[in-house]
């Protein structure tokens, strides 16, 4: 028998929002709020099942009262409390934040970038062609996971869920500090002399595309990655009982990524290695 | 939890100055040999676990004996305390004052920051690399009597300025502070730290100016820094007597009444929206808490350049923060307090650990301080140079054991009066500075009216530097004549890295800071703007984007600003002035929030470039 837990109800409390006044439970982030009530919010490094980490800042609104922006995410809503999602002090910051961001690593397979990009009129190329960049290549020492530091956006989420939030492997981290900070294995060590399991949820929640499948990472290299084309199916993993939901990606009739849904009832998107990475074996043998 | 080891071993000394902090290991999954009891037994554990905020001891440990931090002697550290290497390893790369690559025993810290530019830095460290061989060249070279010389910020140690800090790693450590440093002074400190000269007293920082007399201050100089007995012979212990005879209560009620503010701002802009934190109300608060433990940490860590106060309180008169921490304790009801102070101090760490120690001996501290009762002990922390642990929850991860990295999501509401709730290690905690901490003395034994003095650093181009004691109020012009000012005084920085520059026409305004520096016209002002810019960028954590890259673009630019004249100096100060609103607006913490603030002073007020 599955018991579902209803939890305490949650009290509502109201705050304004743009001038108008909303009602959100308790405990409501201020990002929530804004989604629930139809405002656009760009958020890049917020994945749900992981403690938000604050660290692109592109989810930023601002507080009356509070000296500086507040980021979404972080923040949950107080009553009383008087927000302005989109002003142009807002904009500001997100336009110039995005401009940052992508003048020091490349967006270009993270979903979305292009268009607030787009949308806030940023000019990543304003530094001028000394702007320093991450240029390093990507790292291809095992055969299933792909790390590419010119990619990232050094949010930890693939630390998190690797760790402490996750899978308590912890075979990675962030280090070093200010703009040498990086994740990867203690003294820079190869994946394959990790404590890596190879598990896969670190792709999973990896908003750049730094963290890819080798799969995926050659079929972009080749230049047939056609995500448009591909479909997805939502299925229960074989390899064993457990009953993990597996959702497999396909692309000429291939498999070429396999994920879980962060609400599927059993792993709420934790897979193994069999199930995120099995694919690549059956079709190997055939 | 299972942790994975890559193959490596410790070096012997490596596993004996672990073991030496964390005593021999019990078992052999922590490396001891196998017995009998392992078949039974598999790993650290809780008790281990609840051992993780010996991570930073560990890694100073390793440091102060062999220099560096091997792959080896990380993975003892991890297996004695249960937690993951590669955590460890983003742990030891968040702290500047750690190399995880092999470096020779003897490192030569030498400060390039904004005072010691001023001061001559620039040539001192070229002559310096030129005689000992930069880091860069010795990078991979162990041990022997090589020296590395390494690029500072600031040392804490500007009144002298320049300064530079000698480390050689051994059993025991030694160290040795040239400052104000020549060639000669520098290389001598470096090669022969035990025969270099003693450093003046802590005294010799306070500058006598007569009146009107010191509160704060009264002790350094006059009392003997090492003895209970000269302390207590000066009034030291009447405060913590009178704390006792009003309990807590009363101690939280003279202390609100006084109207005590919270001063970090010299070392590090406050997290609350720069508000003035109403001390008196916020351990109320605090020890209103149901929950236990609840905890007290000082927080000694000011280390943006020009702020050097706490040093000169701790070496001067260390028994006065003994007894400033065990009164707060008592008021709000903590069994602990953690004294967080630089690792670039030394000489202070050595004189608060005597004096807690001998305090501990004198029944000071303990489980019945003064035979009242009432149980507490500190902890003394060395950081190791990371400048965000100014920070609030930055310098309670740090002693938690993890990276020096500010908390992004606060446990307390933003607007003060208000304690984390769940602070140092989940519990309520007050964090306070030092001259907070020191200035509730008076409080108690003179009464609420007495707190009315500050401290304020003063350096750079003064006949008088040091720490001033002034009324609250008192101007900024007054200030610097007593600190005499020299001739050719062409800007003034209020504030630090973090505050803004004023004209010498400007001077008419009260000194609103704890850290005044003065600069005349050796060094061009664009090149000060600069080594502002270049702090921030070598000082950011590196968790949100737009201070860790905000502060990469603004040093590009002020750079390219070096020639003014250039065509592209419009879009230059356009660029900088959207990237400094961003990252005031946008950052995580006060650092990146402030991060432009004195540059955007040097355009609009002192027009550096036109
Ligand atoms: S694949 Fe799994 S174990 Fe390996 S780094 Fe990613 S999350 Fe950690
Ligand atoms: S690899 Fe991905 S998840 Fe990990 S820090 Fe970089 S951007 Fe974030
Ligand atoms: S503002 Fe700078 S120092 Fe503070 S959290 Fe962000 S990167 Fe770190
Ligand atoms: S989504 Fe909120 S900081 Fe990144
Ligand atoms: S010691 Fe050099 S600036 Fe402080």
């Amino acid at each position: 028998m599955t018991v579902t837990s209803l939890g305490v109800p949650r009290r509502l409390l109201e705050f304004a929002l743009d001038g108008e006044p909303v009602c959100v439970p308790e405990g409501t982030t201020l990002l929530d709020a804004c989604r629930a009530f139809g405002k656009e919010i760009p958020a890049l490094c917020q994945v749900g099942t992981l403690a938000p980490g604050g660290a692109c800042r592109l989810c930023v609104v601002e507080v009356e009262g509070a000296d500086a922006l507040v980021a979404s995410c972080c923040r949950e809503a107080e009553p009383g409390m008087r927000v302005r999602s989109g002003s142009e002090r807002v904009r500001h910051s997100r336009r110039t934040v995005l401009e940052l961001l992508a003048s020091s690593v490349d967006l270009s397979t993270t979903p979305q970038a292009m268009g607030w990009i787009e949308e806030y009129g940023a000019r990543p190329d304003r530094f001028g062609p000394g702007a320093a960049r991450s240029e390093e290549a990507p790292i291809l020492d095992n055969g299933l996971v792909v790390r590419d530091p010119g990619k990232c956006l050094r949010c930890g989420n693939c630390v998190a869920a690797c760790g402490g939030q996750g899978r308590h492997t912890f075979a990675l981290a962030v280090s070093g500090r200010g703009a040498e900070t990086r994740v990867g294995v203690e003294y820079d060590a190869p994946l394959t002399d990790s404590a890596c399991v190879y598990c896969g949820d670190c792709l999973d929640v990896c908003p750049t595309g730094a963290l890819s499948s080798r799969t995926e990472f050659d079929l972009r290299v080749a230049g047939t990655w056609d995500e448009p084309a591909q479909t997805a199916t939502t299925t229960v993993c074989g390899h064993c009982g457990v009953g993990c939901r597996l959702t497999l990606h396909v692309q000429d009739n291939e498999i070429v990524k396999v994920t879980s849904p962060h609400d599927g009832p059993v792993t709420r998107g934790h897979l193994c290695i069999k199930g995120r990475f099995g694919h690549q074996y059956i079709q190997n043998r055939d | 939890m299972d942790l994975h080891f890559r193959d490596v071993e410790p070096t012997d000394d490596e596993r004996a100055t672990v073991d030496a902090l964390l005593g021999p290991p019990e078992s052999s999954w922590e490396g001891a040999e196998r017995t009998e009891a392992d078949l039974r037994w598999s790993s650290g554990g809780h008790a281990a676990r609840s051992r993780r905020d010996l991570l930073l001891p560990g890694l100073h440990a390793l440091a102060d004996r062999v220099g560096w931090i091997s792959e080896g002697a990380l993975a003892y550290l991890c297996r004695r305390l249960t937690v993951a290497p590669a955590e460890a390893y983003g742990v030891a790369t968040s702290y500047p004052l750690f190399s995880v690559t092999p470096r020779p025993a003897t490192v030569l810290h030498v400060c390039t920051d904004l005072v010691c530019t001023a001061a001559g830095a620039s040539a001192l460290c070229a002559g310096i690399e030129s005689r000992l061989g930069g880091l860069k060249a010795l990078e991979g070279l162990e041990g022997g009597d090589r020296v590395a010389v390494r690029r500072a910020s600031c040392l804490g140690l500007c009144e002298r300025a320049p300064a530079a800090l000698a480390v050689k790693a051994g059993d025991p450590v030694r160290t040795a502070v040239a400052a104000p440093a020549t060639v000669e002074t520098a290389v001598l400190a470096a090669t022969a730290p035990d025969s270099a000269p003693q450093e003046p007293p802590a005294e010799a920082a306070v500058p006598r100016t007569g009146q009107p007399a010191p509160v704060l201050l009264g002790r350094v100089g006059v009392v003997d820094p090492s003895s209970v007995d000269d302390y207590r012979a000066h009034g030291g212990c009447t405060a913590l007597r009178r704390a006792f005879a009003l309990g807590p209560a009363g101690v939280l009620r003279e202390i609100v009444d006084s109207g005590l503010v919270g001063r970090g701002d010299a070392a590090f802009p406050t997290g609350h929206d720069g508000r003035a934190v109403p001390v008196g109300r916020v351990w109320q608060a605090a020890a209103s808490r149901p929950d236990q433990p609840r905890h007290l940490v000082c927080n000694a860590h000011e280390s943006g350049p020009g702020a050097f106060k706490d040093r000169v309180l701790m070496e001067g008169d260390p028994y006065a923060l003994v007894e400033a921490m065990t009164i707060a304790a008592y008021a709000i009801g903590a069994r602990r307090g953690y004294l967080y102070l630089r690792g670039e101090h030394p000489r202070a760490a050595r004189r608060m650990r005597r004096a807690v120690d001998r305090a501990r001996a004198r029944g000071l501290l303990g489980d019945d301080v003064l035979g009242r009762g009432h149980a507490f002990d500190i902890e003394i922390r060395r950081g190791a140079g990371a400048y965000v642990c100014g920070e609030e929850t930055a310098v309670l991860r740090s002693i938690e054991g993890y990276r020096a990295e500010p908390c992004p999501t606060p446990p307390s509401p933003p607007s003060p009066p208000s304690p984390s709730e769940k602070g140092l290690f989940g519990g309520p905690t007050v964090v306070v500075d030092v001259e907070t901490l020191v200035s509730v003395l008076p409080i108690l034994t003179e009464g609420p009216a007495a707190s009315a003095s500050r401290l304020v650093c003063v350096s750079g181009s003064v006949d008088r530097p040091g720490v001033h004691e002034l009324p609250y109020g008192a101007a900024l012009g007054e200030l610097l004549a007593r600190a005499g000012v020299r001739p050719d005084l062409r800007a003034v920085l209020v504030g630090g890295a973090a505050g803004g520059f004023v004209r010498p026409d400007q001077l008419d305004v009260p000194v609103g800071s704890g850290v005044v520096i003065a600069f005349d016209g050796t060094v061009p002002l664009p090149r000060l703007l600069s080594r502002v810019a270049e702090f921030f960028r070598a000082e950011s954590c590196g968790l949100c984007v737009p201070c860790r890259i905000g502060t990469v673009r603004q040093e590009e630019a002020l750079h390219r600003l070096v020639d003014p004249a250039g065509p592209a100096a419009a879009d230059d100060l356009a660029l900088l002035r959207e990237v400094g609103r961003a990252m005031r607006d946008a950052s995580l913490c006060g650092l990146g929030r402030s991060a432009w603030n004195a540059v955007e002073s040097g355009v609009d007020r002192l027009g550096v470039y036109g």
